[in-house]
């Protein structure tokens, strides 16, 4: 099964370079979200729990603007048909999953560093608290995405929906990797945050296993 | 000998509260030229989705059989070749490319030999490095038959096959349906006599309306 979502995966990421479906909407909105940050801060300098906020609020609204792809533009094109007569239910998701994992890590690589270069108070003191913090993040972020996506896909106002649908889905997620990126700012060690940790842990397993579980019935009619 | 059965066990469809068909019931066996004939609505393209596993019954089942015994639906696309003007193929790949992602996300080797036999068939040979999306829909229709007829499948779907072609296309699709039905089951859904003309039997969906 791996080596098939590896082709499905491969299939996604040549198909990105050829159509640039979410590679272009995901650049323009980190560009844009981080600018408009900038602008409105103006001479202020923000404080610590702001940045480290701001940081996962971007990340969330810039998954919003791209992640969606990986079922809607099967949809949108008319191909889910055709991926339904290759590939069993779980190569498909497996291939899904893998794409948007990879984009999830680029983009928010890239926010990273955007943030670390243009906010002076995103200093890392505990920078592998805060590297564990951002891999299980964007894990549960691509899985619950991927798993979302797949649902609105077949309906009507995707646009609208899938921010709608995901926030309370992806809350706790976003609100313990907030809390464990201020952590990371903090110097705050492992063993202090071992709780939040397993929060996020054990919210990547659910979701996985959850979504292995519920994507036959949601893939096919 | 494939061994490959198809039966259709008191199959109903419902869109909400329209009844599409109601207890169809049918057994194919290892090779058969099976037609599906009905008015616009009457749910040919539906019954063949049923049958490819794309679409659930509200009542009834579908049991695909061979050798090693019932297909479980996971596996049931490897058994299958599809063709219907509403499967689209990738746009921004090139009809070879096409072909080699489906083989590979299959999990299978492209039979390079038999591929190029179909292009040069359907007369796409010339045309199989230039993308998709520069075809006509009656060549995009052609690509459709190769799609389908690549892996070797034990049972060939065809919902209006001849849509879009000329009567050349016409012609290649008319000769693959006789030298496949010989060999595997074949089903063909359609309103065109002349495809109707090449089954064995044909199921007239009009007669199940309850």
């Amino acid at each position: 099964m791996i080596a098939k979502s590896y082709a499905l995966f491969k299939k996604d990421f040549c198909s990105e370079l050829r159509t640039r479906y979410a590679i272009n909407s995901l650049a323009m909105f980190i560009i844009v979200a981080i600018s408009v940050i900038l602008f409105s801060i103006g001479n202020e300098t923000i404080t610590e729990s702001l940045t480290g906020g701001l940081f996962w609020v971007v990340i969330f609204f810039t998954a919003m603007s791209g992640l969606a792809r990986a079922f809607v533009s099967e949809e949108e094109r008319g191909t889910s048909l055709t991926l339904q007569l290759i590939a069993s239910p779980s190569t498909v998701f497996t291939g899904k999953l893998l794409f948007n994992v990879i984009l999830v890590f680029c983009m928010n690589l890239i926010i990273a560093i955007l943030y670390s270069a243009l906010f002076e108070r995103f200093v890392v003191q505990n920078f592998p608290l805060f590297m564990l913090t951002f891999v299980l993040g964007n894990i549960g972020l691509a899985v619950s995405s991927t798993i979302i996506a797949a649902i609105i896909a077949k309906a009507g106002a995707k646009g609208t929906l899938y921010p709608v649908l995901s926030f309370p889905i992806l809350l706790p997620l976003i609100l313990t990797c907030v809390q464990l990126t201020l952590f990371s700012f903090d110097g705050t060690s492992f063993e202090e945050a071992k709780f939040e940790l397993a929060i996020v842990v054990g919210y990547d397993v659910i979701m996985l296993t959850a979504s292995y579980m519920l994507f036959d019935f949601i893939w096919k009619d | 000998m494939s061994n490959y059965s198809i039966q259709s066990q008191k199959l109903s469809k419902l869109f909400g509260r329209r009844l599409i068909f109601k207890d169809i019931n049918f057994l194919l066996e290892e090779k058969a030229l099976f037609g599906i004939s009905g008015p616009n609505g009457s749910g040919k393209s539906t019954l063949v989705k049923i049958i490819a596993g794309l679409v659930a019954s509200s009542d009834g089942k579908i049991i695909h059989k061979n050798s090693a015994g019932e297909i479980i639906p996971e596996k049931l696309h490897n058994h299958i070749g599809f063709v219907s003007p509403y499967i689209v193929l990738y746009e921004e790949f090139s009809a070879w490319e096409n072909l080699k992602i489906f083989a590979k996300i299959r999990g299978i080797s492209l039979n390079e030999e038999r591929v190029n036999n179909y292009l040069v068939r359907f007369l796409l040979d010339e045309r199989k490095h230039d993308l998709v999306k520069t075809y006509s829909s009656g060549m995009k229709q052609r690509l459709k038959f190769i799609f389908a007829l690549m892996h070797s499948p034990e049972v060939l779907l065809f919902d209006e096959p001849t849509s879009n072609l000329d009567e050349e296309g016409k012609t290649v699709v008319y000769d693959i349906i006789e030298e496949e039905g010989k060999i595997r089951i074949v089903i063909i859904a359609s309103n065109e006599a002349k495809d109707l003309e090449l089954c064995d039997e044909v199921l007239l969906l009009e007669k199940f309306k309850g």
